[in-house]
Formats: structure tokens, C-alpha cells, sequence
């Protein structure tokens, strides 16, 4: 079958007396949507930010691609190949949304100060690549008009399209989604739906935290549960929704 | 003399004064994460209100004692009415703005109230009237004068009572709550508007009376002189871990004790003369005694700097200090 | 693509600049220098607006870097230490040591919050100077507080910016020389800011500036970003310092006091943070102001009160304190604000 993209092994983290992750390990193959749920305060944004490089961890090890992802500072994860967005809308407010997607681009260019003040041949080369790679993003989610626009007008949605276009132009080989339902109306959570499964289409490898079941369960290849720091289960969305763990932990009485 | 614990003495008592000028630093940032540029301002204004009023009454028959009491107590309410309407009219407006915004605002208010107090009391220092017959008494071959011991008395007084209102009681916890977590301070009931001015019109209240003490142990107070204080007692609370209050006390007595030792070793240290090695290549400056000072005494207010720096490359947090530098 | 129009109007801002300065040679040459002091501070402007608009660094000690260029302009061409070396040479090594200062300072600091970063580079301000201040003994090297006076004017070929000369009718006195000069090097650095600016590496800064956090997760390296902004200001602090120590003919820590980084910084406040031109509007703006009091305040006072009550070195700091707080209360973009909207350049690239 398809190879495993991102294997993590015994990860723990702990803030102060609190033990947020204990012992986590879990696969991501490619080319899958991977979900990752849990109650409140199961360690799921803390996994996140671990794998991302906001927290170092405080044991167990992350293999991307083949190979150990040791540099934890959150750009060389981003250099890696793993791009994120965040819970709470994190955009460049004042910039336009196409410069937004153009920051995205910095890591895979490399003009420095020295060609932009002289303007090479190969800055203005590069920096047209930028462009035009970023409209084309704009254009993959859907927001093109609003390319001229500052970050803080956009809608709420058109906001959540744009963290993903910055994320992509990052040319991540496994993109990860924090909760971006959250806070969205069931027509834009429809568009958000169909946006990821493109996504996958294209080849992309997605990692879902979701608060919303349903669409978790329905967009998901595999899933991953999370309580108290520990993953409870792993499994297709059907066995994972059948696991009596799960459903005791999460899913619980009333949920369903 | 003693050299060394002389310079103990001398570092005490100025240590005991960034103490004091420290916590009001340290109280603003550690309620609302904010450098309040204009402390040493503050500082200094009460140093002038009160050498104003001692100056006055120095002509009367009051007794000295008095005298003295009477400008402290001036300066007080000063200092307070000042660290309130600063909070009141230039951040509080800002306090959802930018990062930069309070900031940019704070070293403007330091600029304006610097050159009010030049306006006010002109380019020439005010100088303490000889009124108290400053008492030295030796000890142990170092000599200690009744202005440093009044300081270092007064300042001790000064903290122990903050730490008890602080510590035990309900305005305290307030105070230490909001500085927790605001929001959830908010939601049981602290009302945050008035712990954030009251943590302002604390530190202007203790900075006044620091204020006095530095210019009396000096024996000048000048416009300037809240530059340079505000800047050792913001390296002070750093060093003993912003937004501490303990770490304040600990970080300012240790500064003085380090600026102190500094200057009068570091002469010594950097006389090339005095070192095997570099006496060899120095023979016609160290023949006959002669020396080869690198850096004398003159640099007294570079260790304060010196000091943030190290603090800030190797223990971001400060002595006492357990927050991270950025939150995500 | 340019419109006729704004040809038009740039050709019209061009001759004026270039007319200027014979039309203020007529009222005095005094006018002339205090031009060229005004443009000196829009350079300083706009270096600190690299740090402060562009990165959303607060650096309030960014004059040591201008003290660090005067001074190496003063001891390598000035009969000091016997040096005379060309200014074409030493600008550049006065730029790199400034670049280097900023490193040193910056490489620590710049990891830790904002607020840290403003408190250290106020006292690096301090520091700075109190070393020029006693760099004078054991071995002679700042002349302490009496400064290094003679230094070197700027010399190209026979032509020599002290002196006057004469073409045809029109007389170039030495200060005319100077903001030729001057107008250039201000030309080559609003190019290279808005070059800049609309590069990757000023698309990064501004990044930084609008959420770090985001910007680390988009994969700049913010440690190394901030540094080069903060490299970056201090070089043109260090490049107009340079010229200040030739222009004056001397440099003294007197210079190079706090209150000067605070006008630095409230030109590039007042102006509006990260828009090249606001900046440069403040900074002529507030270069004004001194003489400006000269000629409203000072005559006032003594016509109202036959003495000067108020000295107006005063009352020019109270501006520029008044001008940071109330710019932050009121018009936190400053005068006139940065537009990301579509950039006239973007038609002409690529």
C-alpha cells in the first residue's frame, strides 16, 4: 500500500505538573486524510504544535519522509515539508491577501537583500514565480477576487481559504488543519469540505483536527483518537466510531 | 580601609534604591506586560518636589527631621497623582492597541515629563540643604554614614510592607490574580481598571520616596537623574525576573552590590600593568609605578547594561522568574 | 506604466529640488545647512523605519549607530591619529562597523519580546556614548568629550566640498556642494527601500511585524530576518553618520545623546511607520521645528516678556514627546499611512 509520510513514536510533553501527551504514537500514510479528535483538552492542539515545531517535545521521536525531523524550530518544519494553520485564524492582517500567500512562498525562494536592492535577473525572475504561483493559489481556493484586499477585510471563510493558500504555497508534503470548521456555517463547513477533498485529489496528504465529528467521520480516511494525552484508538472512521473506548471517552452518551 | 566592605556598604544602599525603584516596574509589567518608560521620570519628579519643599523649609526653626518628612510626604501624593493621571490619560486608551503602540508612548511620556521638570525647576541641580548632620560611623574599617543607614532601613520597610499588602491582602490577591490572567480576574469579580491604576499609583508612591533617598544620598537631584535610575532599576527587575515582586528586591541589591564592586575593582582588574603578561609589553608606561587603566571607575553605568545583557543571553527569565518570553 | 501626468509632476518636484538650494542661498547660507541637516535626518529616518516601520523593532538607541559612522569618518580622516583616507573608502567601512555593532547587539536580544529589545538598545545608546566619552585614556583614542575637530570635507578629484566654486554665474559654496550630494545619496536609499520593501525578504519583515508566530509557522527564519532588518538600519545610521562628521567638520559625543534617537524615532512615528514617504514628510516635518520656534516662539517670548522664559531646545523635545504620544492616541498609522493596496511599481515588473 501507500507509503507512511509522518511516524511519530512515544511523544510525551509535559507543561509544569501537567502531563499533556503521554506516549503518543501514530502513523500518517500518504496521500490520506488523517483525523485527529479527542475532547477538550486531550492534547490535540499541544500534538499539533509539537509536530509543527512550536513545542519541543520532551521525549519520543518524529520521522517525516524517511528521514528524523530533529530541527524543531517551526521553519525548518516548514522547510520540511509540513505546513499548518491555526485554531484562531493567524493572517498577516495589513497585507493583502496575495502577499499573504506570497509570504508563503519565502521558504522555497531565495533572494536576499542584496539581489532585491539590485534587482537582478534572477530576483525578478524568481519574484515573478512568486506572483504567479501565489494568484494561482488564490485562484485553487477560490478567493482571487479578493486578491488586492487586506487580510482583515475578508470574510470569515474567505479568512480560512486564505490560511489555507498561504500553507500550500509552502509546497508542504502534509498539510495540517487546525479545527478549520470551527466557527463556520454549514454551507461554508460544505465548501471547506469539498475544498480538502481536492486537496487529497491532488496528491496532498492532510492531518484534520477537527471538533466537528460529522465531518471528520465523513472526510477522513483514518482517524485517530486523543484522551487525556493519550491516543485511544486508530482506525477508519466505522471501526473508530464502533470502539467502545471511544464512544465511552468522546462520543459518550447524548453525543450521537 | 576597608576597600571591599566599604563598597558592600555603598552597593547596599544603592542596591536598596533600585530595589524600590524596581518594583514599580516590575508591578506594571507583571499586571499589564508593559515597560512603563516614564517610572524614572516619576522617580525623579518626587526627588525635585521634595528638595523644592526641604529646600523652603530649610530657612524655619521646624527640626530637620521634620524638614524632610515634610518633602517625602509632599512628594508621595506628587508622584502618585502622576503615576495615575499617566496611566488614566496615555495607556489605558492603548491598551488594546499594537505591541509597539504603549511603548512608543511610554518614551514619549518620559521625554515630555523630563523636559516639564526642566521647565519647572531649570538646567542646574537642586542641592540638598545641609539641615541633617549626617552622622558616619565606622565600622569594621568601613565607614557607614546615617543617610545609608536611614535608606537601607527605610527601603527594607518599604518592601516588607508591599509584600504584605501584596501577600495578605484581598486588594493584594487582586493584584496578583489580575496579573495571572486579567480575564479570568475579571470574571471573579477583580475589577481590573482599578487594580491596573493601583499598581501604577503604588509604584509612583514607592518611586517618590526612592526618589528622595538616591538625591539625598547624592545630595543633588536633577532632570535628568530619572534616565539613567529608571534604566538600572528596569535592569534590576529584570535581573531578578520581571514581573517578580521578590525578584525586584533581590535583583536591585544584587545590581547595587555588582555596580558597586564593579567600580572600585575594575580599575584595579583592567590596569594592564598589574597582570605579568601584558606589564612585559608596557614597560615604558608601567616603569615606576606608572599603570595602564583600561577602564577606571568613569564606566560606573555600564555594569547596570552589562548586566541586562548577560541576564537576558543566558537566564531570559531573571533570577526568580518563571515565565517563557513569548506565549504562543 | 507612468502617466504623463505623474511625469509631469515628478519633473516638477525634480527642478525644484535641484533650484532649491540657490533659492535658499539667497535668504542666507544658514538655510542651506540646516537642508542639509534636514535631509541628513530624513536618512536616519528612513533606516530607522527599516527597523521600526518595516520589522516592528522598536530600536531607541538607533543613534549610536550614527555615532559609530561619525566617529570612524572622524579618526581615519582627521589629523587625530594622521589619517586621511578618501571619504568613497571610508563610508563603506563606517557602514560595516555600524552593521556589525547592530549584529552584536542584536544577536542576543532579538529572540526575546520587543519590549527587551527597546530597554537594550536605549542603554546600548548610553553605553556608546559614555565610551566616547572616555575612550581618552589609557590610550587616546575618542579625545573624550572634547571631540575630534578637522576632520577631512569630502574631496572627489580637485573638486573639494569646502571650498567654493564658481560655474559661470552660479556660486556653489561648499554646503550646495553637500546637498547635491546629499540629494543623491537620499535617492539611492529611497530606491533601495522601496526595492525592498517590495522584495521577499520586505514582504518577510513586514510579516514579522503583523504575527511573528505566523510568520515562523510560514517558514521564515524570524531570528535571522529580524537581524538583517536590524543590520540593515544600523549600516544607513552608520552611512549618514559619515556624512554628518564630514559636513560638521566635527564630532563630539554631545551629538549623540538620547533625545536625538527619540527624534529620529518621532519623524518616523509622526510620518507613519513602514510608508517611505510619510516617513520622509515627518522627518522634514520635524527637522523644521527647531527653527520654526526660532522664528515664532523666540520673538514672542520676547515681545510679550522683554526675556525668554521658555527655552525652545524645551519646547522642541516637548514636540517631539507630544508628537509620539498623541500620533499613538490618535493616528497610530501616523500622517500618512502605509497603502498595501496594488503598488504602481507591480505594472512595471517582470
Amino acid at each position: 500500500m501507500s507509503t507512511n509520510l509522518l511516524e511519530a513514536r512515544n511523544i510525551g510533553k509535559r507543561f509544569g505538573g501537567v502531563q499533556a501527551l503521554k506516549d503518543v504514537s501514530l502513523t500518517i500514510r500518504s496521500g490520506e486524510i488523517y483525523g485527529l479528535i479527542g475532547p477538550n483538552g486531550a492534547g490535540k492542539t499541544t500534538l499539533f504544535n509539537v509536530f509543527t515545531g512550536l513545542y519541543p517535545r520532551d521525549s519520543g521521536d518524529v520521522r517525516f519522509a524517511g528521514v528524523p525531523l530533529t530541527l524543531e524550530s517551526p521553519h525548518a518544519v516548514a522547510a520540511a515539508g509540513i505546513a499548518r494553520t491555526f485554531q484562531n485564524i493567524r493572517l498577516f492582517a495589513n497585507m493583502t491577501a496575495l502577499e499573504n500567500v506570497m509570504i508563503g512562498r519565502h521558504v522555497r525562494t531565495r533572494a536576499g537583500v542584496f539581489s532585491a536592492i539590485l534587482r537582478t535577473r534572477a530576483e525578478r525572475i524568481e519574484e515573478a514565480g512568486i506572483r504567479r504561483r501565489a494568484e494561482e493559489l488564490l485562484r485553487y481556493v477560490g478567493i482571487s477576487d479578493h486578491a488586492d484586499d487586506l487580510a482583515r477585510q475578508l470574510s470569515y471563510g474567505d479568512q480560512r481559504r486564505l490560511e489555507i493558500a498561504r500553507a500550500l504555497a509552502t509546497d508542504p508534503k502534509l498539510l495540517a488543519l487546525d479545527e478549520p470548521a470551527a466557527g463556520m456555517n454549514a454551507t461554508e463547513t460544505a465548501a471547506l469540505r469539498s475544498l480538502i477533498e481536492g486537496l487529497r485529489d491532488d496528491g496532498l496528504t492532510v492531518l484534520l483536527i477537527e471538533h466537528d465529528v460529522k465531518l471528520v467521520m465523513g472526510l477522513c480516511d483514518r482517524v485517530a483518537v486523543l484522551d487525556y494525552g493519550e491516543k485511544i484508538a486508530e482506525d477508519v472512521p466505522e471501526a473508530v466510531r464502533a470502539n467502545p473506548k471511544v464512544i465511552e471517552a468522546y462520543l459518550g452518551v447524548g453525543t450521537r | 580601609m576597608d576597600i571591599l566592605l566599604q563598597q558592600i556598604i555603598n552597593g547596599l544602599t544603592t542596591g536598596s534604591v533600585y530595589a524600590v525603584v524596581a518594583l514599580g516596574y516590575t508591578m506594571v509589567y507583571g499586571v499589564i506586560q508593559l515597560i512603563n518608560f516614564a517610572h524614572g521620570e516619576v522617580v525623579m519628579i518626587g526627588a525635585m518636589v521634595a528638595f523644592s519643599v526641604i529646600t523652603a523649609l530649610a530657612g524655619s526653626s521646624l527640626p530637620p527631621l521634620v524638614i524632610v518628612l515634610a518633602g517625602v510626604i509632599a512628594a508621595i501624593p506628587a508622584c502618585m497623582i502622576m503615576g495615575y493621571l499617566l496611566e488614566r490619560v496615555a495607556y489605558r486608551p492603548l491598551r488594546h492597541a499594537p505591541r509597539l503602540a504603549p511603548l512608543i508612548t511610554a518614551i514619549g511620556m518620559s521625554i515630555i515629563l523630563q523636559h516639564l521638570a526642566l521647565l519647572a525647576w531649570g538646567r542646574n541641580p537642586l542641592a540638598f540643604p545641609q539641615i541633617i548632620d549626617n552622622r558616619v560611623f565606622g565600622i569594621g574599617g568601613a565607614a557607614i554614614s546615617s543617610v545609608q543607614i536611614a535608606i537601607i532601613l527605610l527601603s527594607l520597610a518599604m518592601m516588607a510592607g508591599l509584600s504584605w499588602f501584596v501577600y495578605r491582602t484581598r486588594f493584594g490577591i487582586a493584584i496578583r490574580a489580575t496579573a495571572e490572567n486579567v480575564h479570568i480576574a475579571g470574571l471573579m469579580g477583580v475589577n481590573a481598571n482599578r487594580v491596573i491604576a493601583a499598581t501604577f499609583v503604588i509604584g509612583a508612591g514607592l518611586g517618590a520616596v526612592a526618589g528622595v533617598m538616591y538625591g539625598s544620598y547624592y545630595g543633588i537631584a536633577h532632570y535628568t537623574m530619572g534616565f539613567s535610575l529608571g534604566l538600572k532599576a528596569f535592569s534590576a527587575a529584570v535581573l531578578g525576573g520581571i514581573g517578580n515582586i521578590a525578584g525586584a528586591m533581590l535583583g536591585g541589591i544584587l545590581l547595587g552590590l555588582v555596580e558597586a564592586l564593579g567600580t572600585g575593582y575594575v580599575g584595579e582588574l583592567t590596569d594592564l600593568c598589574s597582570w605579568p603578561i601584558t606589564n612585559g609589553w608596557l614597560t615604558g608606561q608601567c616603569a615606576d609605578g606608572g599603570n595602564f587603566v583600561l577602564f577606571g571607575s568613569n564606566y560606573q553605568d555600564v555594569f547596570a547594561f552589562l548586566m541586562l545583557i548577560l541576564v537576558l543571553v543566558f537566564r531570559p527569565s531573571g533570577l526568580l522568574g518563571e515565565r517563557v518570553s513569548e506565549r504562543a | 506604466m507612468k502617466t504623463n501626468r505623474e511625469r509631469f509632476g515628478l519633473a516638477l518636484i525634480a527642478i525644484a529640488l535641484i533650484a532649491l538650494p540657490f533659492v535658499l542661498a539667497a535668504a542666507g547660507t544658514a538655510w542651506v545647512r540646516i537642508t542639509n541637516f534636514a535631509v541628513l535626518f530624513v536618512l536616519l529616518s528612513l533606516g530607522l523605519n527599516i527597523v521600526v516601520g518595516f520589522a516592528g523593532l522598536l530600536d531607541l538607541g538607533y543613534v549610536a549607530f550614527f555615532a559609530v559612522g561619525a566617529y570612524v569618518y572622524a579618526l581615519l580622516a582627521s589629523p587625530h591619529f594622521g589619517l586621511h583616507l578618501p571619504f568613497w573608502v571610508i563610508l563603506p567601512i563606517g557602514a560595516t562597523v555600524a552593521c556589525l555593532a547592530g549584529v552584536i547587539l542584536g544577536a542576543p536580544t532579538l529572540r526575546l519580546r520587543g519590549d527587551y529589545l527597546a530597554i537594550v538598545t536605549l542603554g546600548f545608546g548610553e553605553i556608546v556614548r559614555i565610551f566616547m566619552n572616555n575612550l581618552s585614556s589609557p590610550v587616546n583614542l575618542t579625545n573624550g568629550p572634547k571631540g575630534i575637530n578637522r576632520i577631512d570635507p569630502f574631496q572627489i578629484g580637485p573638486l573639494d566640498f569646502s571650498a567654493s566654486d564658481t560655474l559661470g554665474t552660479l556660486v556653489f559654496s561648499g554646503p550646495i556642494k553637500y546637498y547635491y550630494f546629499l540629494l543623491l545619496v537620499l535617492l539611492a536609499v529611497i530606491v533601495i527601500n522601496r526595492r525592498l520593501q517590495d522584495s521577499r525578504i520586505g514582504r518577510a519583515w513586514v510579516a514579522i511585524r503583523e504575527d511573528e508566530i505566523a510568520a515562523k509557522a510560514s517558514g521564515i527564519n524570524t531570528r535571522n530576518i529580524k537581524l538583517l532588518a536590524f543590520a540593515m538600519g544600523a549600516s544607513f545610521g552608520g552611512i549618514a553618520g559619515g556624512m554628518f562628521a564630514a559636513i560638521q567638520g566635527f564630532v563630539s559625543p554631545e551629538s549623540f545623546i538620547l533625545n536625538e534617537s527619540i527624534m529620529v524615532l518621532a519623524m518616523v512615528v509622526l510620518g507613519g511607520m513602514g510608508n517611505i514617504w510619510g516617513v520622509i514628510a515627518g522627518a522634514v516635518l520635524l527637522s523644521f521645528v527647531p527653527e520654526l520656534l526660532r522664528y515664532t516662539v523666540e520673538p514672542a517670548q520676547m515681545a510679550l516678556f522683554g526675556k525668554l522664559l521658555v527655552d525652545p531646545e524645551v519646547l522642541r523635545m516637548l514636540v517631539f514627546g507630544l508628537a509620539l504620544v498623541l500620533t499613538m492616541r490618535f493616528r497610530p498609522a501616523g500622517l500618512w499611512p502605509e497603502t498595501r493596496h496594488r503598488r504602481e511599481m507591480d505594472a512595471d515588473r517582470a
